[in-house]
């Protein structure tokens, strides 16, 4: 079986790095993996977008036009992916800074304020981290032990930043959950 | 060692280093510059040589210049860095020397962009530099195979003491996928006595070795490229590389496609056998030598009525496929060269409006 997910926001959110550690763990779960990057000519502010696929069997196309679920942490992410989720997917929306929903009733939204419990718990820099762990809570994409697990190896050279990250992981995480 | 997620242009940084190559010079450019990145700080690590050359003219000749000495070199660029590359690159194969050279594809001409793009198929199979030459070109359909035809690279270079491509494309460069760097693909240095400036001390022999591409004698001239010749049919007989999927049932039509395009079909090619429609495909792995006798005999085949090639670019391929099936059967193009990789879907349409 193939999944896969789009993150979805402004360069500078952390985008590519909350997609790589999913890709991460996705392997350690003994996975097929691909992590596609956009990488047209951005800068902080502007768009990014990455995309993980995960499979049980090895991975041909990497280019998917219809991803399971969707991370949005911006309005133009939400614009611009929504429409073309999977039925049945998550759609992880980011109320902090996204006001409207989906308007798809045939998938699984859950709007979390990643932002506002970043800046909540000590720095908006995690809002990514939140993210990551709202949306795996919810699609259980991947093993969230070994999510965990991940995220504090990524960290493992800035040993100041392991709390702050595991808290944001886990607040994503009961957010998700308490919807 | 398991599996480790890298991206696919670090991975041929890694890959370069296990196999061997101790000598990298390049300058930076989108979408390879990762290369360069990882390898100014893996490569001295490693005890090897890592410059960033002022421009890719001079790079091309730093290239020259190491490999003229018998030393292991390697390059990487992409698209417009490779035009400027291109006249040391026709020195170092009229000189008869290895070296590997990586290409990650952009959009051209001109600056064109910086998305994936196969819009070079041609300057790396029939020249780009001038003379009589060909390089060995090889393309990579995943970052675990760019590992290997890089490791691979180098002793094939050696062997032909002639420059080795490798084709990819930016989403090859850009992707992460799990690696392994295979223990058994790691080459063994070759001795380089024979031909080499690598110091008369050092080989303890009183034969001055010259290396050259002037031979200003139309007779040598002409020797040497029969020379050249005879290296180039040798790599016809001995190092043609594909890959034939969905091959064994009776398809009517034929994909011949290579590289990030190829991964794309698969799953075009698996979503129609689900829907009971049979499409097969040539997947070239080297694209000089060009796999002729595997495209002939796919399109040969009863039930095969016309063949497919599908390249992100504006028709280059085709013009060998059309080439090594002699008419037998129609061949049609598609593509595109913008940077958008086209998705599955699309080549479904495509596909079926054949049917």
């Amino acid at each position: 079986m193939q999944r896969e997910v789009m993150f979805a926001g402004f360069g500078g959110q952390g985008i590519l790095f909350s997609a790589k550690i999913l890709a991460e763990a996705a392997l350690q779960e003994g996975h097929e993996v691909v992590w596609i990057p956009s990488y047209g000519p951005e800068m902080r502010g502007g768009t990014a977008y990455c995309m993980v696929v995960v499979s049980d069997r090895p991975i041909a196309s990497p280019i998917v036009s219809n991803p399971l679920h969707l991370v949005a942490m911006n309005r133009p992410s939400l614009d611009k992916f929504a429409p073309v989720v999977k039925p049945g997917g998550v759609i992880m929306i980011n109320s902090s800074l996204i006001q409207i929903d989906s308007g798809r009733k045939d998938v699984d939204e859950i709007k979390v304020p990643v932002t506002d419990i970043a800046n909540e718990i000590g720095s908006i820099k995690a809002a990514n981290i939140v993210a990551l762990g709202a949306f795996v809570a919810r699609s259980r994409m991947v093993d969230f032990e070994i999510l965990k697990k991940c995220v504090k190896d990524e960290f493992l050279s800035k040993e100041k930043l392991i709390a702050l990250n595991m808290q944001a992981l886990e607040s994503g995480r009961l957010a998700a959950l308490n919807q | 060692m398991g599996k480790i997620l890298m991206k696919g242009n670090e991975a041929i940084g890694e890959a370069a280093i296990r196999a061997g190559c101790l000598n990298y010079f390049a300058y930076p450019i989108t979408p390879q510059s990762e290369v360069s990145e990882y390898l100014s700080h893996r490569m001295p690590e490693a005890g090897g040589v890592f410059l960033q050359g002022e421009s890719e003219v001079a790079v091309g000749y730093m290239v020259f210049g190491a490999a003229a000495c018998g030393e292991r070199v390697f390059t990487t660029s992409s698209s417009p860095g490779i035009s400027l590359m291109s006249e040391a690159i026709s020195y170092i194969a009229g000189a008869q020397c290895p070296a590997v050279f990586v290409n990650i594809m952009r959009g051209g001409p001109g600056l064109g962009g910086i998305l994936p793009s196969q819009a070079d198929y041609f300057q790396a199979t029939k020249g780009g530099g001038h003379g009589d030459y060909r390089l060995l070109v090889m393309a990579p359909a995943s970052v675990q195979e760019a590992v290997e035809m890089v490791m691979t690279a180098f002793p094939l270079a050696e062997k032909y003491r002639n420059p080795v491509m490798i084709l990819g494309d930016g989403l090859i460069g850009q992707m992460m996928e799990p690696v392994e760097f295979p223990e058994h693909l790691k080459a063994e240095p070759s001795n380089k006595d024979d031909w080499a400036t690598n110091g008369m001390d050092t080989r303890k022999s009183t034969k001055k070795n010259i290396v050259k591409s002037l031979f200003l004698d139309p007779v040598v001239l002409n020797q040497n490229n029969l020379t050249l010749k005879e290296k180039y049919n040798r790599m016809k007989r001995e190092d043609v590389m594909w890959e034939s999927y969905n091959t064994d049932d009776e398809y009517k039509l034929l994909i011949v496609s290579y590289g990030t395009m190829s991964r794309v079909c698969k799953t075009a090619v698996d979503n129609m056998k689900e829907e009971g429609i049979e499409v097969g495909m040539i997947r070239p792995k080297t694209l000089f030598p060009f796999p002729e006798k595997a495209v002939f005999e796919a399109a040969s085949k009863n039930s095969c009525k016309m063949v497919l090639s599908i390249e992100m670019s504006m028709g280059q391929m085709v013009e060998d496929v059309e080439r090594c099936i002699h008419g037998k059967r129609p061949v049609e193009w598609y593509g595109s060269c913008g940077g958008d990789v086209p998705t599955p879907e699309e080549i479904m349409d495509v596909v079926k409006s054949y049917l």
